[in-house]
């Protein structure tokens, strides 16, 4: 079948500024966007630039708008958004080329989080490992499942109107930390996300639970950070 | 002029075997991780099923029988040394990726879950073993995300979408790589006492795989075109269960859970190939398996694809008749809340990619090409060696995937590899800050970036005739229809032949993009060169090789033949020109036996 994709093309090198171009390519319903963009490239016009890997939902490089909202392209197959594709940069980041964006402020974001086990107390002394129960475990297990894609972060509307908004994505990787029952690192966090930069952004607007991926109840879990900075308790 | 950086050790590669040795490397020595992703796109990521340890911690279990299982599960290759060294190292390994914040399952008592896999045993009774540790299906992507938070932890220093596209060596040692920073197109030399590889696998060369677009091959490439040869190259897992047509894995901790394969006429099949432990032998023998039933007819409706059943009802018949039991020791009994807890991503990838539900639908799966057991041969210290007498080449490291120690020996347990990475990846790390301790830099030639300029420009001349996609879905296809689960001499020729053309061919492509940044057409066609040398080697090897072993099985030479193949294949490239040549295999332990599961 015939799939018409419209793509949003810019070169720094050539354009000053943004424009679109469409291709019409031979594809399937069960392509994925993903695939359809890579015809683009190896048949039409080889200087399309995006970022891939996996090219099944697992590596988090291709995180784009497809039809006006945030997907994986990976993970976007053409039955589900029709024979008339239309493909962006996600918003928010600085576009480099084509529909790669600048990730260098969303990794910042993250790595302000302290995203690391904080426990400065020695392993047990057996040597074995720390004991968490499985409930215990259950109860971050959420937030793991987190790939940085910036899906989230990009749907965002107070991340558009304001980027030093640390972003959804930044506090799902807090919130991995904070309910982990080995972490001992929540009061900072939470000290950092109190900040005029923090949770105090988030007005739930649910875009960033919508465009997740990795299907997160992202806005449910920036409400539990919210409520452990007011209550003190990680439970 | 290309920027110039400085560092003793350069770590190639942000996955978990380069990140454990940037990790472990930066605590003595001035250490860089170049990778051409964001270290957290890794493929590492995509690792589902588990990481092997004899834990014990819900039924017995010893490094001993891991040693003996993946000794067999390699049909003998694997060298021993390295093999009980691996599994030694094993238990601390997996504990202190827990220490570092690791989510793991957890069991009743708060310890690290574990579950059975292919060819895992009790080396006692014969009937599999819970050794793989686990984090859902996504253990790869925890121990990816855990490694990087320790060595942002650390302040390791990273060079994030920078792509290395050349050693260079002084005076027969290592001094540095060049790499391309792919926002600017602007060369760099990183110069350094010590290189250490870890560019992970190569498995696009394969039409169905479950590897990334990413698996190049890019380390063992370069590597080769300098004269370091290359190790058991025609040895190249096929899993069992890839989604039909799209080869996305589906992890054999599914059969851990209970799963089993079913054909075209509804029979569970594995018991045929495998009596004692069925669906759980190890993955050459299932993917074969897998093949007999479609070449004979068998398939589902006659097509080359087979069933895998994870439905409730299925599970638990089959267990019962199995008499599988919970550690507790009552029967095996799954719902399809199990399913959902223990492979959630699975169930997501069916749902998405097939419109299928596991808990209530079969799943439609084939091999997918998945492992490299080959590649750039190294000691058990990450030590890269070069000739039959393992000679080191001074200065060069290498770990993970592109790396043959070898412990998969010619066919991979599933586990092992996530291990490998951990493992060798810190040992590569710390004999590396070792060596540049008392090493001196080497002085750098006059102009190091030629050799890839010289390479890209070539890429810019073509003359336009060729395209690389199409190029690239002609070595695919060749590749996986002739060196695939069954080989035989003709087949094979034909597809060296093959590579051997479109290599030919590749010198008329030509890029179109002349810009800088981020001209991903430019290295994705040096991307591919670097697939066409690796599967010339894998072609040649494979011809080479008279026998059947592991992941290699011929038609027209069914039997291992200990006496004339017992030993690895080396490949050297002379100057354009192949050479072959062999080393022997250590064996302490265990010698050869016919291998039976
Ligand atoms: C779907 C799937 C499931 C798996 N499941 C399991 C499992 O359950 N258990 C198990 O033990 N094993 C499993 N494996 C195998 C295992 O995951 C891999 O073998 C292992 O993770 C490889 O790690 P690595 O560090 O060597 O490579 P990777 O993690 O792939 O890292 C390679 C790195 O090299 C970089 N790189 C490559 N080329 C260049 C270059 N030219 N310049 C700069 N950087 C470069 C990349 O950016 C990347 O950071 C699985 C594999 C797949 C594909
Ligand atoms: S929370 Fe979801 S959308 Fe946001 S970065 Fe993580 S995986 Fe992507
Ligand atoms: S390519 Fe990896 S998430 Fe899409």
């Amino acid at each position: 079948m015939e799939i018409t994709i419209k793509i949003f093309r810019y070169d720094p090198e050539k354009d000053t500024r943004g424009h679109y171009e469409t291709y019409v390519v031979e594809g399937d319903t069960n392509d994925r966007v993903l695939d359809v963009l890579e015809l683009v490239k190896g048949k039409t016009d080889g200087s399309l630039a995006f970022r891939r890997s996996c090219a099944h939902g697992i590596c988090g490089s291709d995180a784009m708008r497809i039809n006006g909202r945030n997907h994986l392209a990976c993970k976007t197959l053409v039955r589900d958004v029709g024979t008339n594709i239309t493909v962006e940069p996600v918003l928010g980041l600085k576009v480099q080329k084509d529909l790669i964006v600048d990730m260098g402020p969303f990794f910042d974001n993250y790595k302000m989080m302290l995203p690391y086990l904080i426990n400065e107390n020695p392993p047990p002394a057996d040597g074995k490992e720390r004991l968490q129960s499985p409930e215990q475990r259950a109860r971050f297990d959420e937030t793991t499942k987190c790939i940085l894609c910036a899906a989230c972060t990009t749907s965002c509307p107070s991340y558009w109107a304001n980027g030093d908004y640390y972003g959804p994505a930044a506090i799902v990787t807090a919130h991995r930390f904070i309910f982990d029952s080995r972490d001992e690192g929540a009061s900072q966090r939470l000290h950092i996300l109190s900040e005029t930069d923090g949770t105090a952004r988030c007005h739930t607007a649910y875009n960033c639970t919508e465009a997740c991926p990795r299907d997160i109840k992202i806005t449910k879990a920036i409400g539990e950070v919210k409520m452990a900075m007011v209550t003190g308790k990680l439970d | 002029m290309a920027k110039v950086h400085q560092f003793d050790v350069v770590v190639i590669g942000g996955g978990g075997a380069g990140l454990m040795a940037g990790l472990y490397a930066s605590k003595s020595a001035k250490t860089a991780v170049i990778s051409k992703m964001y270290p957290t796109r890794s493929h590492t990521g995509a690792a589902q099923g588990g990481i092997s340890a004899a834990l014990g911690n819900y039924e017995e279990d010893k490094p001993e029988w891991h040693m003996y299982d993946t000794v067999k599960g390699s049909d003998y290759l694997g060298d021993q040394d390295a093999i009980e060294f691996m599994c030694n190292e094993a238990i601390d390994a997996v504990l202190e990726l827990e220490h570092m914040g690791l989510p793991f399952d957890r069991t009743p008592e708060g310890r690290i879950s574990q579950r059975p896999f292919g060819g895992h045993t009790n080396n006692e009774t014969g009937k599999p073993v819970r050794r793989a540790a686990h984090a859902a299906d996504r253990t790869g992507h925890m121990i990816l995300q855990t490694l990087y938070q320790q060595c942002l932890k650390n302040k390791v220093n990273f060079f994030d979408e920078y792509q290395v596209l050349d050693f260079i060596m002084v005076n027969g040692k290592a001094a540095g790589v060049v790499a391309v920073e792919l926002s600017t197109g602007e060369l760099h030399t990183i110069h350094a006492k010590a290189v250490i590889f870890a560019t992970g696998g190569y498995g696009r060369i394969f039409e169905v795989t479950s590897n990334a677009y990413a698996y190049t091959g890019d380390g063992p490439a370069i590597l080769f075109r300098h004269g370091i040869p290359l190790e058991d190259m025609e040895f190249f897992q096929f899993h069992p269960t890839g989604i039909y047509k799209l080869g996305i894995l589906i992890t054999e901790g599914a059969r851990g859970e209970g799963a089993v394969l079913i054909n075209g006429n509804g029979e569970r099949f594995m018991p045929k190939y495998a009596p004692t432990v069925k669906d759980l032998a190890s993955r050459d023998i299932v993917s074969r398996a897998i093949y007999t039933e479609i070449k004979e007819g068998r398939g589902i409706g006659g097509k080359n694809f087979v069933y895998l059943d994870i439905r409730p009802e299925t599970v638990n018949k089959f267990a019962a008749m199995d008499g599988r039991t919970n550690p507790d020791g009552s029967p095996l009994l799954i719902t399809g809340d199990t399913v959902l807890q223990k492979i959630p991503d699975i169930v997501d990838f069916c749902r998405v990619y097939l419109g299928v539900d596991p808990v209530t639908q079969l799943m439609p799966t084939q091999p997918t090409a998945h492992y490299a057991m080959g590649g750039i041969p190294t000691n058990k210290f990450g030590e890269v060696v070069i000739d039959d007498k393992n000679t080191v080449f001074p200065g060069l490291f290498a770990a993970g995937e592109c790396a043959c120690v070898s412990v998969h020996g010619a066919n991979r347990l599933g586990t092992n590899s996530l291990l490998d990475i951990v493992v060798f990846g810190k040992h590569a790390g710390l004999r590396a800050a070792e060596y540049a301790k008392t090493a001196e830099f080497e002085k750098l030639p006059e102009d190091a970036e030629s050799a890839s300029r010289a390479e890209f420009d070539a890429l810019r001349k073509g003359s336009g005739k060729e395209n690389v996609y199409d190029l690239s879905n002609e070595m695919k296809q060749v590749m996986f229809a002739d060196v695939g689960i069954y080989r035989n001499e003709k087949d094979m020729q034909t597809a060296l032949e093959k590579v051997r053309e479109l290599k030919v061919r590749f010198k008329d492509v030509t890029v179109s993009d002349t810009g800088k940044i981020f001209n991903t057409e430019l290295l994705n066609a040096w991307e591919f060169g670097n697939l066409l040398d690796v599967a010339e080697v894998i072609a040649l090897s494979a011809l080479n090789r008279k026998e059947s072993r592991g992941g290699h099985s011929r038609e027209d030479f069914p039997d291992r033949d200990d006496k004339n193949w017992l030993k690895h294949s080396l490949v050297w490239n002379r100057n354009g020109k192949l050479e072959i040549g062999y080393k022997p295999v250590v064996i302490t332990k265990h010698q050869p036996k016919a291998r039976v599961y």
